[in-house]
């Protein structure tokens, strides 16, 4: 086993060699444009171009004119917003999203509000999930679109999208998802969840970064956008840009892969996952997983650990490579938004630690992960005043504490 | 984010870990932070009260490592002093020691107003002086 162990796969995957290997011709031998219309290095890139088209449409039901390539899900998911808005300003300016999206969708939107765009940002339940009857009750006659995440980032939680998909359909209302941590992962299909736009992501599915798609609804109803990108009036006018030809032959690639090892794949996650979460729960008292576990990606584990704090417990383990909610380890020392809109209070945000399981893990290193763990945790509440008062009986919430 | 090499010491081998009787009116408490901020800090100090000499001082603390270890060294710089001496330790000394970056500053300033709040109760509880309790946690 070697070290570090990678356990971060929400953030992003590395490679899977077979992508690598297929993207290799289109640096150096195929390397048209595949804008070119009059030679064979053109048609060749095209060729390839196009397949990748196929590959991505296949795992996600869609039909190939339907994907427009971008530079990852971030502008996909500013194409889909700001090209919607923009297009359908005539139609209303309303938009609903949810209060535990992606920043990609929620900086979008402030922006958009800037722009005399209204948006109403839905609460979660404390399961992570938002309740379809407050969906019903914020859409108003004004509301041109519903943008919510297929699988949350942090806590892996699946969002009833075709229950949403149904409601936009029938009230007449744009259905947009960023399923950047769902698709491959998960089966996605925009026909049977009324999916009118959807956002991917190269880097999350052992693709390249720097590449992604925007799934653009063709029939039933045609979906139209506003480019963002002004230009050469690629990818039917929605984004111009010449094509990174290798990069859209490793997202292919990538989806190709996923359809096809998808049912064994998330089976196997899920086993190291539940052996990680049993592992963890029959060792540790007082730990609480974040978001439900009945509706939630395979590979993820987001748990907090009561009266440790996650910044010193990723110190503790660091030749494991996971993620903290704790306000410590963000940019913005505030913690996760995702976790404060699950109503677990900010004490348990702090003591969060996000679980990414992927493609390259192995048994022996969820055992040793689970045993490193555990070891460091132990060894923090020895360690934390707060683990004591806990055993003491004295209710954590009732104290009064010198805020600072 | 990159640690200095005594700020992983202490996390790793953290000095004086542990809980005094909160009632011996020898022992003086502080408990600073709150567990939303993410950092409760505990320190604690035993005082011989013929001689004005700290000649214990034990810490808990949940917290991020930086916090961790400004408390650690804390402890170790209180004992053997004097309470007044005690209370001359400033939090950039702290810093200074420990190279603990700007974001983590705060730890510091937490470590600082344990110490204070530990001395403080333990003059109040023997009748020196005012009580200092303002950052001082209570049931």
């Amino acid at each position: 086993m070697k070290l570090p162990i990678y356990m971060d796969y929400h953030a992003t995957t590395p490679m899977d060699p077979r992508v690598f290997e297929a993207m290799k011709p289109y640096f150096l031998e195929t390397f048209g444009n595949a804008a070119s219309r009059n030679h064979s290095f053109g048609w060749e890139a095209e060729e390839a171009v196009e397949k990748s088209r196929k590959q991505i449409a296949s795992l996600i039901g869609a039909t190939a004119k339907e994907i427009v390539f971008t530079s990852g899900a971030t502008e996909s998911n500013n194409l889909a917003l700001k090209g919607v808005a923009e297009m359908y300003a005539e139609k209303g300016n309303h938009i609903i999203t949810a209060a535990t999206e992606h920043k990609a969708i929620l900086d979008t939107c402030k922006r958009l509000e800037k722009h005399g765009v209204r948006v109403t940002y839905l609460p979660v339940q404390t399961n992570g999930l938002v309740d379809l009857e407050q969906l019903q009750a914020a859409i108003t006659d004004k509301t041109i679109l519903i943008s919510v995440m297929y699988a949350n980032n942090e806590i892996g939680v699946i969002q009833p999208i075709a229950e949403l998909g149904k409601i936009a359909k029938a009230r007449g209302v744009l259905l947009h998802t960023d399923a950047t941590q769902a698709v491959g992962k998960v089966p996605v299909n925009v026909i049977k969840d009324n999916i009118d736009l959807m956002s991917l992501s190269g880097h999350k599915m052992y693709g390249p970064k720097g590449v992604g798609a925007l799934y653009v609804r063709r029939k039933g109803p045609r979906v139209q956008l506003t480019a963002q990108m002004d230009g050469g009036g690629h990818e039917r006018g929605m984004r111009s840009g010449t094509l990174n030809v290798p990069g859209i032959v490793g997202l292919g690639e990538a989806c190709a892969l996923c359809q096809a090892e998808m049912a064994e794949e998330s089976k196997r996650m899920a086993h190291l996952r539940d052996k990680l979460r049993d592992k963890l729960q029959s060792e540790l008292d007082e730990t609480y997983i974040n978001g439900t576990m009945e509706h939630r990606l395979p590979n993820n584990l987001n748990i907090s650990f009561a009266y440790v704090e996650g910044e010193s417990l990723l110190m503790g383990i660091n030749d494991i490579a996971v993620s903290s909610g704790s306000a410590c380890t963000s940019a913005t020392l505030e913690p996760s938004y995702v976790l404060k809109a699950l109503g677990a209070g900010d004490d348990l945000a702090h003591s969060s630690i996000r679980f990414g399981l992927g493609r390259f893990n192995t048994e022996e290193e969820v055992d040793y992960v689970a045993a490193k763990v555990i070891d460091v945790v132990k060894k923090l509440r020895d360690l934390s005043p707060l683990y004591e008062m806990a055993k003491e009986g004295i209710d954590l919430s009732k104290v009064q504490w010198a805020a600072h | 984010m990159a640690y200095s090499d005594k700020v992983i010491d202490h996390y790793n081998n953290p000095r004086n870990v542990g809980s005094m009787d909160k009632s011996d009116p020898n022992v003086g408490t502080g408990m600073v932070g709150a567990p939303e901020c993410g950092d409760v800090m505990k320190l604690q100090v035993k005082v011989n009260p013929e001689t004005g000499i700290i000649e214990d001082a034990k810490f808990k603390t949940f917290g991020c490592g930086s916090a961790i270890a400004s408390s650690s060294l804390a402890t170790e710089w209180l004992r053997g002093k004097t309470v007044d001496e005690a209370l001359e330790i400033k939090n950039t000394d702290i810093v200074n020691e420990l190279s603990l970056p700007p974001v983590k500053i705060h730890c510091s300033v937490l470590a600082e107003d344990a110490i204070k709040a530990a001395i403080g109760d333990y003059k109040m509880k023997a009748g020196k002086t005012e009580a200092v309790t303002s950052s001082v946690a209570s049931n």
